[in-house]
Order: structure tokens, then C-alpha cells, then sequence
């Protein structure tokens, strides 16, 4: 019986031969990212609770402050200030205001084959290269960056097969988003989904990053994706190489399996207040909003700021409507000035705002109020996720944001 | 086995963990201060009313969302005993189980309970509610030496002598 790309990873990261779906394995963990949204804590178990603590192997940590940056108040700047702290006096890898921590990651340092934790529940985002991301919480954390190790119920894996190609219009957001809407909000829940077929190879790696990084959305443990020339070429370009190039075995054993036409997928969106509540953008069509958000580890990449600008040039952010424009990296940010891009949105009335969680995580800039309707390339849409506890989140593509964000009410790219 | 009664509060699917405990509160500095908060964009006098030893019982995908740890810890400072749902979030589970929260799956009990009622838990074993027994699955055993030892960090704490009480 073969395995899956998921279970090569665990068996690699826990030193067998083969692992099986429900067996529990100990597994030596490849790298450790964290963000100010928990590094706090970490630090103060680490300190609070432990005698003696040690770092396993300083190489492996990454911390990244994206949350809340710049700070915004004395607390978030006391956060940052203990982090930035022990990450100098350990001599942890440190980003600060360069980006969203996923897309600093797929910059920098995530390789295929590996097994990633990160404490923030989208670190599914790599397997978009081929590794095992997965979300943890502080404590996981702290025992990882300990030990080197943890635990790993290995999964059952979710395999879709892509075939055909996005129509012009339709955008990795509106691909996922229907995933989720068909599976539902727990559809995944503690499995791996994997991603493959003659479709994928038309994904760019923006794309691919889109679609892994909302797994979580439907309750995955971790995304993964064939590595393919696209992959290996994103890698190569950034001087690094895989670990592990892994493929399914041809008897590999899923829990399920489908396969999913890409021209058949339309503009969606995901109402109030769940992210598997979708239904075709049109059907949205014409409900009014305060603000619209395009960025975010999920859509703020190049690629996204490139189809917005192509969008708003020429005309402008409607009156009633406060639109943010923010990079999902420094890099981005830095393309995207060349290109001119920014230039676009600020004609437009766009503010452009620096490379952060902005409010995809509703406690940094850019928060809605009581009553007002926010539509976002973000992540979630919980109840309250951007600001006061009675607002409302759609979640839509580059497109179908800026779209809205021009006609002051939901609409698609083709309606203006 | 372990055994408990308490008063029941019953919620839905999908408790996300933002309704658990909003963004905006995460950077108070204890999860004491966190607490009146608790479940506020849901129902804002929930977290005053819990006493210590009560029981949630939920639907499906409960704490779903994000990866804070705040979101079980407070559940827990809350004094609540036991969360009951059909299921969780993964990344929830884990937290809780870190955290010495006990977390019961069963797939009956939110549709056969009142919230105000009371329910009899025996660990690993059953929930008793008005003379009926609704059974629950036994938990791993590596996640039973966590919870037995307090949490995570304490199983650590043990395992690699790093125990700052000794």
C-alpha cells in the first residue's frame, strides 16, 4: 500500500519507514514559525514555567511581528518589545514590518518535504511548495522549540484532482472558496488536503499559496500540493533547494477523492459570518459597503494588486467607501512601487497602508465600526474577525473587492 | 474513573474562536481580565453568568478559526469542567488537551439538553442526562498522559527533567 504526500513527510520527520492514517508518531520538526499575535506567551512559559529552558536549535525558529504592526497601543508595543527582545538575545531569525509572517515564510525559508509548525492556523499556506504547514497554539510551540519535537496524529488525506483551467475572471479565491462551500467549514477537519492533476500546472505559485493558505477554513490540519517546475523554479529563484521532493504513491489511500473542473468555477463569495457560507458573487450583487480590503496572506500578493490596479485605473474608490490597499510583503510592496501600481491606488483615493495582518486580524488598522459591511480578500469572516461584534465580512477575490470598492456595493469585475 | 456533575449552557455549530475570545481583547495582559469577554460577540452576558464546574455543550466544529490559546484558556478560567460537542477544530483540540481542558465528543447530547439542566460525567465512560446514558469514546492514550500530567508543559516538564518545581 503507497502513502500519501503527507504521511512521506510524517515518516520522514519520525525517522520510518511508512506511517498509517490514525497512528501517532513523535516527529522532528524542520522549522517553527511564530508572530506577536502569541509570542508573548510563549516567552512567558518559557521563562514562568520551565527550569533551566533551552532552545533545541535556534536554526529553526522564525519570528515574524505582522499583527499589530506598527504597534497601536502600549500593550501590542510591550508585546513586540519582549519579543524583539528574547529574539535578540537567543539569536532567533526576526522580521519585523517586512510582511505577513506566511508570506515572508514562502520568501524566505519554507523548502519542500519539510515539517513546519507555526503558531497561527494558517501556516497551511506552504504546502503550496510542497511542505507539511501546520497550525499550533503557543504551548505545542514552547515544546517544539524545546525538545525539537512534538506529536503528530498522522491524517487522513482529502485528494483533489484539478482539472481544465480558471476562465479569464475567475481567480484561486473563487476556487477555494467553492471547496469549502462544498465540504463545508469542518469538511476537513483534521485530515490533509492534497491538490494535484493536469489543473494544478496552471496555478501560478500566487495562486497555489491562495488556495493552501484557506485550508484551514475547512477545518484542515495541512494543504499540500504536487512540486512541480512552477514550484522548483519559485524556489530556485530565491536560492534555495528542496529537503524532500514527495509525491503520492499511485496506490496511495484516500479518505476521498474529487476532482474539480477549473472552467466550471465562478466568482463567489462567502457571507456573514462563515467562510462556508458561499454563494455566486452575483447573487450578492448590489448590498452596500463601508470599506473594502484587498491584501492579507491569502490575496495580497503581487499577482492580486496587479489585477486590482488594472481594475480601478482610470476611475475611482466610491465616495461612501474607504479602501485599503495593503502589500502582503516588503517585496510585494517594493514590486508593486515599480510597477506603478501603488501609484494607481492612490489616484484612485485607495490608502496604501504597510505590509501587515491589517484587518484580516480586526485589532489593527483599518477596523469597521458597529453595523458596517466590509468586503475582504482576508481570511475569515467570523462574527466580529474585523472590528465591532456586530459588523459584517464578505470575503471575495482581488477582483470582485475592487469592483465593489468602486461601485460602493458588491459587485463583480465584469458589472462595472 | 473520574466522575462530575454540572450545570449545562448549551451553544451551537461552529463556535469560532473569535466568539470564544474577540481579537481585540487578546492583549490584555492575564486571561483573567480576558474573561468577561468570553463568547461576547454571541452573547455578552454568558461569561457573568458561568459558575465554576459548569458544563458547555455544543455542536459541531467547536473552536474552529485560529491557533490562540487564549481561546481554551479562558474557557477554562471561566471555571467551566467540561466542553461537550459533536466536534472540534483540530487546532482546538490540541490547545485544550495542552491545557488540561477536558474535551468530550458526542454527537447526541446538545439536542437532548436544556441549558439550566444538569448532566453526570464518568470519564471515558459516559454522560448521564435524566436517567439517560449517552456513551463517549475513550481518548488516546498519549493524550491521556497529558492530561494526567496537568497539561503539556508539565508532561515535558516530567519527561525531560526540566520541572521548575522539581
Amino acid at each position: 500500500m503507497g502513502m500519501t504526500i503527507a504521511e512521506k513527510i510524517i515518516a520522514a520527520a519520525a525517522g520510518v519507514e511508512r506511517v498509517r492514517p490514525g497512528d501517532i508518531y513523535t516527529v522532528e520538526v524542520d522549522q517553527l514559525m511564530s508572530n506577536d499575535g502569541t509570542t508573548h506567551l510563549t516567552i512567558d512559559m518559557f521563562h514562568q514555567k520551565l527550569k533551566n529552558p533551552q532552545i533545541a536549535d535556534v536554526k529553526k525558529l522564525v519570528w515574524i511581528v505582522d499583527h499589530n504592526v506598527p504597534a497601536d497601543s502600549p500593550k501590542t508595543a510591550a508585546t513586540h518589545k519582549k519579543m524583539r527582545d528574547f529574539a535578540k538575545e537567543h539569536g532567533i531569525t526576526f522580521y519585523e514590518g517586512q510582511g505577513v509572517c506566511h508570506q515572508i515564510m514562502m520568501e524566505n525559508h519554507v523548502r519542500p518535504g519539510e515539517l513546519i509548525f507555526g503558531a497561527d492556523s494558517h501556516t497551511c499556506a506552504y504546502g503550496a511548495l510542497g511542505a507539511f504547514g501546520t497550525g499550533v497554539g503557543c504551548t505545542d510551540y514552547l515544546y517544539a522549540m524545546v525538545t525539537g519535537k512534538s506529536w503528530v496524529l498522522v491524517p487522513e488525506t482529502l485528494k483533489f484532482n484539478l482539472t481544465g483551467k480558471l476562465q479569464p475572471g475567475v481567480y484561486a479565491r473563487d476556487l477555494i472558496l467553492t471547496i469549502i462551500g462544498q465540504i463545508g467549514a469542518n469538511g476537513a477537519n483534521y485530515k490533509a488536503m492534497e491538490f494535484g492533476g493536469e489543473g494544478l500546472k496552471t496555478l501560478t505559485m500566487s495562486d497555489r499559496i491562495s488556495i493552501c493558505n484557506l485550508c484551514v477554513e475547512a477545518g484542515a490540519k495541512t494543504a499540500l500540493m504536487e512540486v512541480d517546475d512552477t514550484a522548483l523554479r519559485y524556489l530556485e529563484e530565491r536560492g534555495r533547494s528542496p529537503k524532500h521532493v514527495f509525491a503520492s504513491d499511485g496506490d496511495a489511500v484516500y479518505e476521498k477523492e474529487y476532482t474539480i473542473d477549473l472552467g466550471s468555477i465562478r466568482p463567489i463569495v462567502a457571507k456573514p459570518h462563515f467562510v462556508d457560507n458561499v454563494v455566486e458573487a452575483k447573487e450578492c450583487a448590489g448590498v452596500k459597503i463601508d470599506e473594502a480590503f484587498l491584501g492579507s496572506c491569502n490575496n495580497g500578493r503581487l499577482e492580486d494588486l496587479r489585477v486590482g490596479a488594472a481594475l480601478i485605473k482610470g476611475r475611482k474608490v466610491h465616495p461612501l467607501v474607504r479602501f485599503l490597499v495593503v502589500p502582503a510583503s516588503k517585496e510585494v510592496y517594493r514590486q508593486a512601487l515599480e510597477e506603478g501600481l501603488l501609484q494607481t491606488f492612490m489616484e484612485a483615493g485607495a490608502i496604501v497602508m504597510n505590509a501587515n495582518c491589517s484587518v484580516c486580524w480586526g485589532s489593527c488598522q483599518g477596523v469597521i465600526g458597529e453595523g458596517e459591511v466590509l468586503i475582504s480578500t482576508g481570511t475569515r469572516n467570523f462574527k466580529g474577525r474585523a472590528g465591532h461584534a456586530d459588523s459584517f465580512v464578505y470575503l471575495a477575490s482581488a477582483a470582485t473587492v475592487t469592483a465593489s470598492a468602486i461601485k460602493g456595493e458588491i459587485a463583480t469585475a465584469d458589472m462595472l | 474513573m473520574e466522575k462530575f456533575t454540572g450545570t449545562v449552557w448549551v451553544l451551537g455549530d461552529d463556535i469560532d474562536t473569535d466568539i470564544i475570545i474577540p481579537t481585540e481583547y487578546l492583549a490584555l495582559k492575564t486571561v483573567e481580565d480576558m474573561k468577561p469577554y468570553a463568547f461576547s460577540p454571541l452573547r455578552p452576558e454568558l461569561a457573568g453568568k458561568i459558575q465554576v464546574g459548569d458544563i458547555l455543550v455544543a455542536g459541531k466544529n467547536f473552536g474552529c478559526g485560529s491557533s490562540r490559546e487564549q481561546a481554551p484558556e479562558v474557557i477554562k478560567a471561566l471555571g467551566i469542567r467540561a466542553v461537550v460537542a459533536k466536534s472540534f477544530a483540530r487546532i482546538f483540540f490540541r490547545n485544550a488537551i495542552n491545557n488540561g481542558l477536558l474535551l468530550i465528543e458526542q454527537d447526541q447530547l446538545q439536542k437532548a439538553v436544556s441549558e439550566g439542566d444538569t448532566v453526570t460525567v464518568t470519564v471515558n465512560e459516559a454522560i448521564s442526562h435524566k436517567g439517560k446514558d449517552y456513551p463517549i469514546v475513550s481518548l488516546p492514550k498519549n493524550l491521556v498522559d497529558i492530561i494526567a500530567a496537568g497539561g503539556l508543559v508539565k508532561a515535558m516538564r516530567r519527561r525531560n527533567g526540566l520541572d521548575k518545581e522539581d
